[in-house]
């Protein structure tokens, strides 16, 4: 998450839909987005599950959306690698998140976090079994969602082949986040195609 | 680069985890690898005889073909030693350094992930716990990647626990700037991070007296921005058009943005622009109105006709818009007034003339800084001078653009990623096909006959142009319709000539599209600077030497008009070009050609288009004040119309457009001919060229400048406290030789920064070849463990 270089928190409070009680101690610079986002995000968490979502915060509920309603958003309804991002940002790996997961998840993927914190969530969201390697199979899986299974099985092996020729720096044939991270450092579009607008 | 946790292993003494080494980069010989490896195989060695021996972890799977180090088949104490290798500790051990600043090896610039996480956890003892699932959980924790990427897994414990404590203090021992960049970086949830912070920060503050005023003052600062940010949502620059180009990011991807994005920038800087002019230039002088003119001949009429409007002429002619209302009065207003209100106690004296000239300076000053410092930040992000080419990698996974969300976009982002990637493919494979002589003899005259069409096409109308514009000024008086001509003769020129550049490019048809992109963006700027050299030629030497012989008593506000006629007249045709033009070609087509495939925007021609009318902007503040505001407004319409000629004509481009490059290659080429020719072009007005004497602020000076020169005089006479402001005006203003020692300084830097840059490139260089080595090492240290564990 990224924070202001200001030494103190201030408070936000989310004044609309009669927000009361406690309130989300939510410093509006950390979240590196204008005034009516930490509202805005709120407000989009509660529509997707009207009644599962609580308005008040006072008793701070623990209240996880499933997977199944947060890849239903637009942002990420015709990503291919939406089941991942929301896994990547889940504490229990199955995609059920809370809103603190949920405001993480875009303030992760907008346009001001820092680039090392975009490469470590990409690397989780690339890492399909969950080894902490980006191995062959990985891949594959990658380039499957990535070209929608245009390109013929062969021609996938060639590429991830190629992929972690270039990229493995240590030769133990996957990377490593280190490899990833010094891969992408290079890539300059990298920062502008990892970002969703919400 | 790699690094890992660095374990302190508990059952060892201190003085063995002292001995661990702080692996410095300063020497780069193998030797030292070798070493270091040596000295960790001592260890394992005793090791594997207190460890109880794993279950299953021993079985060797020998693979065919690549010795693929299966994770599973290592013993514990082979991933210690993996893990504590040179490559995987480097960097991690420099924050233990007392006093706090981690030091890091050279050519490592960014933050190490888990350089804050403090003293490393315990080896998890897996004596216990035998099980599959115990053995797995063991494995985990001996993982050579950042626990923080396991959030949830053993280690994650491990620091909520012991390891905070060491990461506060990390965190409190560097300043409070750099330890919420740190904390900025850590893959943390949000409310871990709050916490911490706390944590941080309250500590920072009872520590010292000093330290509390700090957080103090920054706290008026941030109070302050969030007071400005609410109360000016239109001007933060966050919330502008935000849904709307959350759409066309939606359906186009970020090549299109970044037009979108560069108006919006555009934008923005000619409010900035209009709001000094107006504050302190068009302001005072329009609670001051001038004097009617003497010569009734100038007198305007008093309505103001549609034509009027158009050409600038008319009563607008003599209104704030243009230079010659302006007059060379000092208006004085009352500062204070005695009781009696009938006299001014204290008069301040505001000198319009000397308003004019430093406002002009400022105005330039300020762009000129903005402008500077974004390139400079975007430059280094977008063209990495150390980029090794890594293309099949980079492409896989940096190439999908997240903001796509319509179906068909999506669809077409697929097609476009898989039609690169193989490409690459048989650009890596076939490597670069041979072709006949008679095939590149082809192709070289066909690239020759494209370049000589081009720029005999640029010549061609910039002499059209050239000649009109003599033909009209032979003429005499300068009057009627034929002013409209010249405006309309050069936005026609600048709405056809892309298209015969667009046509050449396509019999060209060069391998890659980027190429092909330079080209097209080289030729677009050729034409633009070629036009508005022409014109500055006809303003600077033409009327502005000889205005008596043109008719002209005003020749400042001639040029005003010309401007202001170019930029609506080059609007017009944008309009025009965007609703007939892409329109007319869609449903031709369609209907014609029988093709699905909606035309793509064409993201060069536009940006391009951008970029000429700000440089009309910029070059006509000396001569038409209110010019900015035109801009703006024609800005926020354009910005609407090409929304809507986008969404409706035109579909998601199909060639790969590397926005990144492309956005800070436009705001250099904002920068680097169009801002500083119109920079220099002033600079010369100003000094060089002598104002008219019937009209504007410098009636009766021999150049502009020296209006300024009069004010510093004045003031120096005035009030003598403020000597040292002319003689730091005569001495920067007027003496060119600090112009040379700022360029002096300016080209030492930037070799000092290549020499530099060129280090970093060697070092990294040798540091790949470490890591390659130890990979070797590593394959061979396994062998010899699994040897010694089978013995």
């Amino acid at each position: 998450m990224p924070f202001p270089e200001e030494s103190r928190l201030s408070v936000v409070r989310l004044r609309s839909q009669g927000f009361s009680g406690k309130r989300w101690v939510i410093n509006k610079q950390s979240l590196r987005m204008n005034n009516s986002m930490p509202t805005r995000l709120h407000g989009r968490y509660h529509e997707l599950a009207p009644h599962l979502v609580p308005m008040d915060y006072t008793n701070d509920p623990d209240c996880k959306l499933p997977l199944a309603l947060i890849v239903n958003m637009p942002e990420l309804k015709e990503n291919p690698f939406r089941n991942r991002i929301v896994e990547a940002f889940s504490e229990d790996g199955m995609g059920n998140l809370s809103f603190n997961e949920f405001v993480d998840m875009f303030s992760v993927l907008s346009e001001t976090a820092p680039r090392e914190l975009k490469a470590i969530y990409a690397f989780k969201i690339y890492d399909f079994n969950v080894d902490n390697f980006l191995c062959k199979e990985d891949l594959e899986k990658t380039l499957n969602k990535l070209t929608k299974e245009e390109l013929t099985p062969e021609e996938v092996d060639l590429v991830c082949e190629k992929t972690i020729e270039e990229a493995d720096l240590d030769g133990d044939n996957k990377l490593s986040f280190a490899d990833f991270e010094n891969m992408i450092s290079r890539a300059p579009d990298f920062l502008s195609t990892f970002h969703i607008r919400i | 680069m790699a690094h890992s946790l660095s374990f302190n292993i508990e059952e060892r003494t201190d003085s063995e985890s002292d001995s661990n080494p702080d692996y410095e980069y300063d020497d780069l010989g193998v030797d030292e690898t070798a070493q270091n490896s040596l000295r960790l195989v001592e260890r394992p060695a005793v090791r594997t005889q207190r460890c109880p021996p794993p279950t299953h972890s021993d079985v060797l799977k020998e693979n065919s073909g690549a010795d693929s180090l299966q994770r599973n088949d290592l013993s514990p104490a082979t991933l210690w030693v993996l893990s504590s290798m040179p490559s995987r500790t480097a960097g991690s051990r420099s924050i233990y350094r007392p006093g706090g600043h981690s030091s890091q090896p050279h050519g490592q610039q960014r933050s190490r992930l888990n350089q804050d996480n403090g003293a490393p956890p315990k080896v998890p003892d897996l004596g216990k716990d035998r099980t599959e699932s115990g053995l797995e959980n063991f494995l985990n924790a001996f993982t050579e990647t950042t626990w923080q990427i396991h959030l949830g897994s053993v280690l994650s414990h491990f620091f909520f626990t012991g390891n905070r404590k060491k990461l506060l203090s990390n965190l409190r021992s560097l300043s409070v700037r750099e330890s919420m960049q740190k904390l900025r970086c850590m893959p943390l949830s949000l409310v871990e991070k709050i916490e911490i912070r706390q944590l941080a920060i309250r500590d920072v503050s009872k520590r010292s007296l000093i330290s509390r005023n700090v957080p103090c003052y920054s706290q008026c600062i941030h109070s302050f921005r969030s007071w400005c940010s609410r109360s000016l949502p239109v001007i933060s620059s966050l919330q502008l058009w935000h849904s709307a180009l959350k759409n066309l990011s939606g359906r186009f991807g970020t090549g299109v943005l970044s037009y979108f994005l560069f108006l919006r920038t555009l934008l923005l800087s000619n409010l900035l622009l209009f709001a000094i002019t107006g504050l302190f230039l068009i302001f005072p002088q329009a609670i001051n109105p001038p004097h009617l003119p003497d010569n009734p001949m100038d007198n305007p009429p008093d309505s103001l006709s549609n034509f009027d409007l158009l050409m600038g002429t008319g009563s607008l002619s003599q209104s704030l818009m243009f230079y010659g209302y302006y007059n060379g009065s000092i208006i004085g207003t009352c500062a204070a007034t005695s009781l009696s209100s009938t006299d001014c106690a204290q008069v301040m004296l505001y000198s319009i003339p000397a308003a004019y000239f430093l406002t002009t300076i400022i105005t330039f000053f300020a762009i000129c800084i903005i402008l500077v410092y974004r390139v400079s930040t975007t430059f280094g992000r977008s063209f990495h001078i150390l980029e090794a080419p890594r293309m099949m990698a980079v492409k896989v996974f940096s190439s999908w653009d997240f903001k796509v969300n319509k179906k068909s976009s999506v669809k077409l982002q697929s097609k476009k990623i898989s039609t690169q990637l193989r490409e690459l493919l048989s650009d890596a494979i076939g490597g670069e096909s041979e072709k006949s002589w008679t095939q590149r003899l082809f192709r070289l005259a066909v690239r020759l006959i494209a370049w000589t069409v081009s720029l005999a096409s640029i010549i061609g109308c910039t002499l059209g142009v050239h000649s009109m514009s003599e033909a009209h000024l032979t003429k005499g008086k300068l009057g009627g319709f034929d002013l409209l001509l010249m405006a309309v003769l050069v936005s026609a020129c600048n709405l056809l000539l892309p298209s015969i550049f667009n046509l050449c490019a396509w019999v060209e048809d060069r391998d890659s599209p980027g190429d092909q992109v330079y080209v097209s963006i080289f030729r677009n700027l050729l034409l633009k600077v070629c036009m508005v050299g022409a014109l500055c030629f006809r303003w600077l030497k033409r009327i502005a030497m000889e205005p008596e012989s043109h008719g002209l008593q005003c020749w400042e506000s001639f040029v005003g008009q010309e401007l202001y006629r170019l930029l609506l007249v080059d609007f017009v045709f944008t309009a025009l070009h965007t609703f007939l033009g892409e329109f007319l070609w869609r449903l031709f087509s369609r209907q014609l050609l029988k093709q699905r495939r909606k035309p793509g925007f064409d993201i060069a021609r536009n940006v391009l288009e951008l970029i000429y009318g700000q440089t009309l902007t910029w070059f006509g503040v000396l001569f038409a004040p209110l010019l900015p505001a035109v801009q703006i407004i024609k800005l926020i319409v354009l910005f609407y119309l090409k929304k809507s000629g986008v969404l409706l004509n035109c579909q998601a481009p199909r060639k790969p457009w590397r926005a990144n490059q492309m956005s800070s290659l436009f705001l250099f080429l904002l920068c680097f001919p169009s801002f500083a020719g119109v920079a220099v072009t002033v600079a010369y007005t100003m000094w060089m060229v002598k104002p008219s004497r019937g009209c504007g602020p410098f009636r009766n000076l021999n150049k502009m400048s020296e209006s300024g020169h009069l004010w510093a005089q004045q003031q120096r006479n005035s009030h003598l406290s403020l000597s040292w402001l002319y003689w730091t005006y005569t001495y920067l203003v007027e003496k060119p030789g600090v112009l040379f020692l700022a360029s002096g300084v300016f080209l030492i830097v930037i070799y000092f920064k290549t020499q530099v840059a060129d280090g970093q490139r060697r070092i990294i260089s040798l540091l790949e070849k470490q890591i390659a080595n130890e990979g070797k090492d590593k394959e061979f240290l396994i062998r010899r463990l699994k040897d010694l564990s089978k013995a």
